[in-house]
C-alpha cells in the first residue's frame, strides 16, 4: 500500500455525502487513483469493526463507501443541533480519523481456476480479435494479471474484478444474454466478472470456473469478499468436469 | 401447529424487517413492503416486529388452520374472510381449529400482512427469514407459498388480545392518505440532471409500469434527461432510490433491490412514504413532492417514535 502516509497529518481527505434519508456515501480521496477500490474496501471494514448503533449495513464500491442507518436509531446519537446525517457522518469521520489503509484490508490470494474458451468461453475468439491479440495472448494477460475483487454487487457474491492490462478493454456485447451459465467468467473495460448464478448478462464470456461462488451451505455464503487478490489460473475441459459443479 | 395452504394466492411469501449486515456481499435486504403494516399486525398478535409475517399479494391465499390461533390482518383491504365471514382488518382475531383464512375481491391496497401469534417457525438465513425467491433463500424453501405447503407455528403460546389497530394513529404527515404526492428528496445525482427534469418530477404524473415488482417499481412518464450523458461507478442503493436509466424511464428501487447500481439517481422516496409506494399496484398514479433531507429524517425520527411505542406499550421488543 504505497498511499498510506498521504492520510497521515493532513485534514480529513474524506467526504460524505448523503444517499436518501437513510444512506450516506464516504467518497474516497483522489490519492492513488488505480487503489480507490482498495481503500474503499478497507475502510468499509474499519467502519464495519467499529458498530456503530443504528448503521446496518456498509456497502463498499469502485470510489465510494456506502453506509447504510436508521435516522431514528442514529438520532440518540445526535447532539441537540445535529440531524441524523450529520451525527452518522461524524461518526463515521471519526472512525477514519483513526483509519491506515494498510489496517483491515483483505490479504487473501484466491485462486480460480478457468477453463477459457470453447463452451465454456464463447466469446472468447471474438474478444482477442477485437482486443488484437491472439487467443492464446488473452489468456495469458489474463490469467497472470495481479488483480483483486474491486467491489461485490449486482447479485450475491457477484464480484468486479480489476483493474486488467489496457488491451483487455473490449466493451460489453451490444446484446446482452438472457441467461449465463453460473460460473462464467466476464470481461469487459479491463475487468473481470463471475456469475454466481444464471443470471442476465452482456459481459464477454470468456471462460468458466467450476467454484461455487455463492453456497447458503458455506459459511460464509460468499467465496470472495471486496479486497481479496485474485489470480485466475487455466485449465483443461478435463479438468473442469472433473472439479464438478454440485 | 400447522397451517395448510390450500391455495397460494398470486405471491405469498415469508418477511421481516429485512436481511441486514450482508449487503457488502451482494446479498439484497428483501424484507416486508409495508413495514408500517408489518409492524402493526406482529404488535396486534404480541409478536416482535423482528418476527416475519405472511405477506401477500393482490390475490391473498386460502389457508387452513389446524389448531386454534390469534391472527391479525393488516395493510392492503384484499377482501378477506375467516370462515366465510368478512374479516376485520386491524385486529386480533381467535381462529378456531379447522379454520379456513381466505381472501377474495382487493378493495383497496396491495399488499396484505399476515400475522399469527407465536409467529412462523421458520429457519433464518443469514439472520433473517426474509425470503429472497430470486436468490431461492429465507422463508419458506426460499419460495413462495405453494399449495399443499404445511407451515408449523411457533411453539409461543398464543394470547388473545384485545388491541386494534384504531389505538395506533399515525399522525397525518407521517402516514399520509392515498393519493397525496409521495415525497421525495434530492438523489446523488440530482445536479447531473435538465433542471426541466427537476420540475417534471413534481409537474407530471406518473404511472406504476405492469413490470413492477418487490425489487423495483418501473414508472411511466414523459422521459427524465440528464444535462449531458454520465459515467458512473457503481455505488450502494437503497428502498426508495430513484434510478434512472438511459431511457429516462425511472425505476424506484424497492425490497428486493439489488445491493449497488450505476444509473444516475434524481431522487428518493422518503422512508416514510415507502409504505404508500409499497401499496400501489400496476396501472395506478402517482405525484412527488420534494422535501428537504432534514425533514424526511425528521418524519422517519417521527414514525420511529411511534413504533417504540406501540411496540413496548404491550412488552414486546
Amino acid at each position: 500500500m504505497t498511499s498510506r502516509e498521504a492520510l497521515v497529518g493532513n485534514e480529513s481527505p474524506w467526504r460524505t455525502k448523503p444517499s436518501g434519508d437513510s444512506c450516506l456515501v464516504v467518497e474516497i480521496p483522489l490519492v492513488a487513483r488505480g487503489a480507490a477500490s482498495r481503500w474503499s474496501a478497507a475502510a468499509a471494514a474499519a467502519l464495519r469493526e467499529a458498530r456503530i448503533p443504528g448503521v446496518t449495513d456498509i456497502v463498499s464500491a469502485m470510489t465510494t463507501v456506502g453506509i447504510h442507518y436508521r435516522p431514528e436509531s442514529i438520532q440518540c446519537l445526535a447532539t441537540i443541533r445535529e440531524t441524523p446525517y450529520e451525527a452518522a457522518a461524524r461518526q463515521v469521520m471519526t472512525v477514519l480519523q483513526g483509519f491506515r489503509t494498510g489496517d483491515s484490508v483483505s490479504t487473501r490470494l484466491i485462486e480460480i481456476p478457468v477453463c477459457y474458451g470453447g463452451e465454456h468461453g464463447p466469446d472468447l475468439e471474438s474478444v482477442a480479435e477485437a482486443c488484437g491479440l491472439p487467443s492464446r495472448a488473452l489468456i495469458d494477460l489474463h490469467a497472470g494479471a495481479d488483480v483483486e475483487v474491486q467491489m461485490i454487487g449486482f447479485a450475491p457474491g457477484h464480484p468486479y474484478i480489476g483493474t486488467f492490462d489496457e488491451r483487455l478493454a473490449p466493451p460489453r456485447r451490444a446484446q446482452p444474454r438472457t441467461a449465463v451459465p453460473i460460473g462464467s467468467i466476464g470481461l469487459a473495460n479491463r475487468q473481470s466478472v463471475i456469475y454466481p448464478f444464471i443470471l442476465p448478462g452482456g459481459w464477454n464470456l470468456i471462460g468458466r470456473t467450476p467454484l461455487m461462488l455463492f453456497d447458503l451451505a458455506r459459511d460464509p455464503v460468499c467465496l470472495l469478499e471486496a479486497g481479496d487478490r485474485i489470480r485466475f489460473v487455466p485449465i483443461s475441459a478435463g479438468e473442469f468436469e472433473a472439479m464438478g459443479r454440485k | 401447529m400447522t397451517i395448510e395452504v390450500l391455495k397460494p394466492g398470486a405471491l405469498s411469501t415469508f418477511q421481516d424487517l429485512g436481511r441486514f449486515g450482508y449487503q457488502h456481499r451482494g446479498i439484497p435486504v428483501s424484507g416486508v413492503m409495508d413495514e408500517r403494516s408489518h409492524r402493526l399486525a406482529c404488535v396486534l398478535v404480541g409478536n416482535a416486529a423482528s418476527q416475519a409475517t405472511l405477506e401477500v399479494t393482490l390475490l391473498g391465499p386460502t389457508l387452513k388452520f389446524e389448531a386454534p390461533a390469534v391472527v391479525a390482518v393488516c395493510g392492503a383491504d384484499l377482501g378477506a374472510t375467516l370462515g366465510g365471514k368478512a374479516l376485520p382488518l386491524g385486529a386480533p382475531l381467535a381462529v378456531a381449529a379447522g379454520d379456513v383464512l381466505s381472501f377474495g375481491k382487493r378493495a383497496s391496497g396491495l399488499r396484505a400482512y399476515i400475522a399469527v401469534a407465536g409467529g412462523f417457525a421458520l429457519q433464518p438465513v443469514m439472520g433473517s427469514t426474509s425470503t429472497y425467491v430470486r436468490g431461492g433463500f429465507g422463508g419458506a424453501q426460499g419460495r413462495a407459498l405453494q399449495k399443499g405447503d404445511r407451515i408449523a407455528l411457533g411453539d409461543v403460546p398464543a394470547r388473545t388480545s384485545s388491541l386494534d389497530a384504531s389505538g395506533f394513529v399515525f399522525p397525518e404527515e407521517v402516514q399520509r392518505p392515498p393519493g397525496v404526492p409521495l415525497r421525495i428528496v434530492p438523489g446523488r445525482e440530482w445536479e447531473a440532471f435538465d433542471p426541466r427534469a427537476h420540475l417534471a418530477m413534481t409537474e407530471q404524473t406518473f404511472r406504476v409500469s405492469p413490470r413492477s415488482d418487490r425489487m423495483g417499481y418501473r414508472l411511466e412518464c414523459e422521459p427524465l434527461r440528464l444535462l449531458q450523458s454520465l459515467e458512473l461507478q457503481s455505488e450502494a442503493v437503497s428502498f426508495g432510490t430513484i434510478q434512472v436509466p438511459p431511457d429516462g424511464l425511472p425505476i424506484v428501487l424497492m425490497a428486493d433491490r439489488q445491493t449497488t447500481g450505476g444509473y444516475p439517481r434524481i431522487a428518493n422516496v422518503a422512508t416514510v412514504d415507502h409504505p404508500s409506494l409499497a401499496q400501489l399496484m400496476a396501472g395506478e398514479q402517482l405525484r412527488f413532492e420534494w422535501i428537504s433531507l432534514d425533514e424526511a429524517q425528521q418524519l422517519a425520527v417521527a414514525q420511529g417514535e411511534i413504533f417504540r411505542t406501540m411496540e413496548a406499550g404491550h412488552g414486546v421488543h
